[in-house]
């Protein structure tokens, strides 16, 4: 069961590999000749100014919050959907079972729509 | 036969370390040709939109240009990768390595036939939801280490848009889910074989496109904004907005730029797999096999390059709508009604 997950691993490490080397691989071969200007964050041309760990708009937050949430109730969702089919043939759970998932949606979609309607979803 | 005898071969010469000897072999095996793949693919977009905009397109290196990739991979490896004064350094390093990963990591549960796969695990679907979110930090974690206000604006926009088309594509999985009663991608390939057209020789009309037709296109307009391909190329919109990326240079600038190819190939090959009927053949009476899989792949990388060449970009505000505002409750609306259509004595799905 859990060895089965071994190539899993193996690939992430693989992977993490693949993604360091071209870098390691950049740094060496690549020439190296930093001077005060071409190191200085770009700005079309004009001399930095201020910090760029700025403030940002609220909205992303907003966002980041909300799509915390949504993905949650995928999450929640997902072993229900995995098994929906059986529940489906099972005659004993089929409409409990079905109903059940109604309420969780129905619960989901007053969420939505008061974010909806308190023009948390507005980006104008 | 010769494979048998090569793990002999290998089993004696490695003892113990063999099983990992043997993994990292086939795991090779997979990333070798995607990233041949990757590399072509860049060029296969310059081609074909160059002659979408009845241009050649690159031919100068090698015949055809065939040479091109790798002549600008060698050139990339040749330009220095600038450090910023004031950067997080080694965030800035490391931020790559977040977006490419996961593109390749995936790909240890895709399956290519109903026998070959590195790792047969029976939650691969799950396992691809939660690799592939990683990939947003390496856009967010860029975007605050390179100390420039325009890679921060654009982290923060591109993986807010990220983000957003996360839930519709995951909704859109969902009512995958609900008609394939597994989360192994295999199976789910599988369940897409029977039905009553499959059963009278047209395998096509039975893959999920066709009766999960609205999450179909939910899906497939969600992998392109999910990676910042235009007409959502809200991330670097050449011309017009620089993005995350805009300090990196040379390979840690490449490192990103494998990434979205990279990770076009998995959405494209997820698509293939989930809807368009994976390694099965479309009509009754050619055989299955890997072929289809890679044409079906080709076809909607295909279709990633055609919009691009056909739609105008998309404004940022349109595509938070978009997401929010109409595929979220599209995709609730038919969850419930593929639910409702399971329940009902019209279940195609026994």
């Amino acid at each position: 069961m859990l060895e089965n997950y071994f190539p899993v691993f193996v690939f992430i490490l693989i992977g993490i590999a693949f993604g360091i080397a071209p870098i390691v691989i950049g740094l060496l071969v690549a020439p190296h000749r930093p001077d005060s200007e071409k190191l200085s964050p770009y700005e079309c041309g004009f001399e930095a100014f201020e910090d760029a760990r700025m403030k940002f708009d609220v909205r992303y937050y907003l966002i980041a919050i909300i799509f915390i949430l949504f993905d949650l109730e995928v999450a929640f969702l997902l072993p229900w959907a995995t098994i929906f089919k059986e529940i489906v043939q099972t005659e004993s759970v089929k409409w409990f079972g079905f109903a059940e998932m109604l309420v969780f949606i129905a619960i989901l979609v007053v969420g939505y729509v008061y974010a909806w309607a308190k023009g948390a979803l507005d980006w104008e | 036969m010769m494979i048998d005898m090569l793990q002999q071969l290998l089993q004696g010469f490695f003892g113990p370390v063999y099983p990992l000897v043997w993994t990292v072999l086939k795991i090779v095996l997979i990333i070798v040709p995607l990233l041949l793949g990757v590399a072509y693919l860049t060029f296969w977009e310059r081609k074909v939109i160059g002659w979408m905009q009845v241009r050649i397109g690159p031919n100068r290196v090698g015949p055809w240009g065939l040479i091109q990739p790798i002549a600008d991979g060698v050139k990339l490896m040749m330009k220095e990768i600038v450090i910023p004064t004031g950067s997080d350094k080694g965030v800035f390093l490391i931020a790559p390595m977040f977006a490419f990963a996961p593109a390749l990591a995936a790909w240890a549960v895709i399956p290519f036939n109903d026998t070959l796969v590195l790792a047969n695990v029976n939650a691969s679907l799950l396992y691809i939801m939660a690799i592939t979110s990683i990939g947003v930090y390496g856009i967010i974690l860029s975007g605050w280490a390179s100390n420039s206000k325009y890679a921060f604006l654009g982290g923060m926009r591109s993986a807010a848009q990220m983000i957003s088309y996360e839930v519709a594509m995951g909704l859109a999985l969902v009512v995958v889910l609900m008609v394939s009663n597994s989360l192994n991608l295999g199976d789910i390939v599988k369940s897409q074989g029977q039905g009553m057209f499959a059963a009278r020789g047209l395998g096509f009309l039975s893959w999920n496109w066709l009766p999960l037709l609205p999450m179909f296109a939910v899906y497939l307009i969600s992998i392109v904004a999910e990676t910042n391909r235009a007409p959502f190329d809200m991330a670097e919109g050449e011309s017009e907005i620089v993005g995350f990326h805009v300090e990196y240079s040379g390979m840690a600038f490449a490192v990103f730029f494998l990434a979205e190819y990279a990770n076009m190939i998995l959405v494209s090959s997820l698509t293939a797999l989930l809807f368009l009927g994976g390694w099965l053949s479309p009509v009754g009476f050619l055989p299955d096999s890997m072929f289809w899989l890679f044409a079906k792949i080709t076809a909607v990388l295909f279709f990633f390059l055609w919009i691009r060449a056909t739609f105008p970009r998309y404004r940022y505000d349109q595509i938070m709508r978009l997401g929010w505002k109409v595929f979220i409750p599209l995709c609730l609306i038919w969850l419930v009604v593929v639910g409702c259509w399971m329940m009902s004595p019209w279940n195609i799905w026994k």
